[in-house]
């Protein structure tokens, strides 16, 4: 590394990405498609049985309260996990296949408490909570709402 | 027996390629963790508020309800049936309420476990 002797900082970018591009560990195409097709769908598999249980358990619920319920499940054992520090693992096997699952926006909200609990408990935890899945719910909410208005107005005529 | 074979294995093919197109993502473009949520879920509100997330939910059942592409139809199709029966006022208000338990519950826990566990600062 010569960080030190280039001035100009594109160069300096450019030489520390060609760095990490060298240091970081290879792993092959393939398998890293199947640990995540393999690591996703298993969490999905693992909803449907959750919600299966609960279908078998209470025939009355409403099907969106049962898939609400597998999201609230999934999302607790995730922020647990992530909590004692499993969850990391799981992830380094996994890339893709535990981000994409509605466990990358719990493990998300859950890493960024553990990590900004030592920043205070207000504007540390408290601000910093959705310091990654806050986009998640800002872009969410707001395409939700222009959804919402369109399909009033096209409701109107 | 056999239907709840096929569909367990149509949950996991469903799923299994949803994370697969985002681990394609990854490798070809580096991108980050909070922008592939955010394209991910978008994706998914665009393909519910048009209506055809609808059908991949009902043949996958969680493959497709599970990942956040589902969380972003949840909260798509939350608003257009707000919006069905409370007017204007579900339209704006029906998004979160579909989506409330997951992201209610995701605070607390994450505030309750944080609270709990001491914070692993590795030791240098």
């Amino acid at each position: 590394m010569r960080l030190e002797k280039v001035d100009s900082v594109q160069e300096r970018n450019k030489l520390y990405l060609d760095y990490i591009e060298a240091k970081s560990p290879k792993s092959s195409w393939a398998k890293s498609l199947f640990h995540a097709f393999l690591v996703g769908g298993g969490i999905c598999v693992f909803g449907q049985t959750v919600s299966d249980v609960l279908k078998a358990c209470f025939p009355l619920l409403d099907v969106n309260i049962i898939s609400s319920w597998v999201n609230v499940i999934i999302i607790s054992i995730t922020i647990i996990l992530t909590g004692f520090g499993v969850f990391d693992r799981i992830g380094r096997y996994a890339g893709a296949g535990t981000v994409i699952p509605i466990t990358g926006f719990a493990n998300a909200i859950g890493s960024s408490a553990l990590e900004f609990k030592k920043e205070g408990l207000v504007f540390g935890l408290g601000a910093k909570l959705f310091y990654v899945a806050g986009p998640v719910i800002v872009n969410g909410v707001t395409f939700s709402i222009i959804v919402g208005l369109i399909y009033s107005l096209i409701g109107l005529f | 027996m056999l239907e709840t074979i096929l569909l367990y294995l149509k949950v996991m093919f469903v799923g299994g390629t949803i994370c697969m197109l985002g681990q394609i993502l990854v490798i070809r473009t580096k991108i980050t963790t909070a922008r592939i949520l955010v394209l991910f879920l978008m994706i998914g509100a665009v393909l519910g508020g048009v209506g055809i997330y609808g059908y991949l939910v009902q043949w996958a059942g969680a493959g497709a309800t599970v990942p956040i592409t589902g969380f972003g139809n949840a909260l798509a199709r939350g608003a257009i049936n707000g919006a069905k029966t409370d007017g204007l006022f579900g339209a704006i208000a029906g998004g979160l309420i579909a989506t409330s338990a997951g992201v209610s519950m995701a605070i607390a826990v994450a505030y309750l476990i944080a609270l709990c566990t001491s914070s692993r600062t590795k030791k240098h």
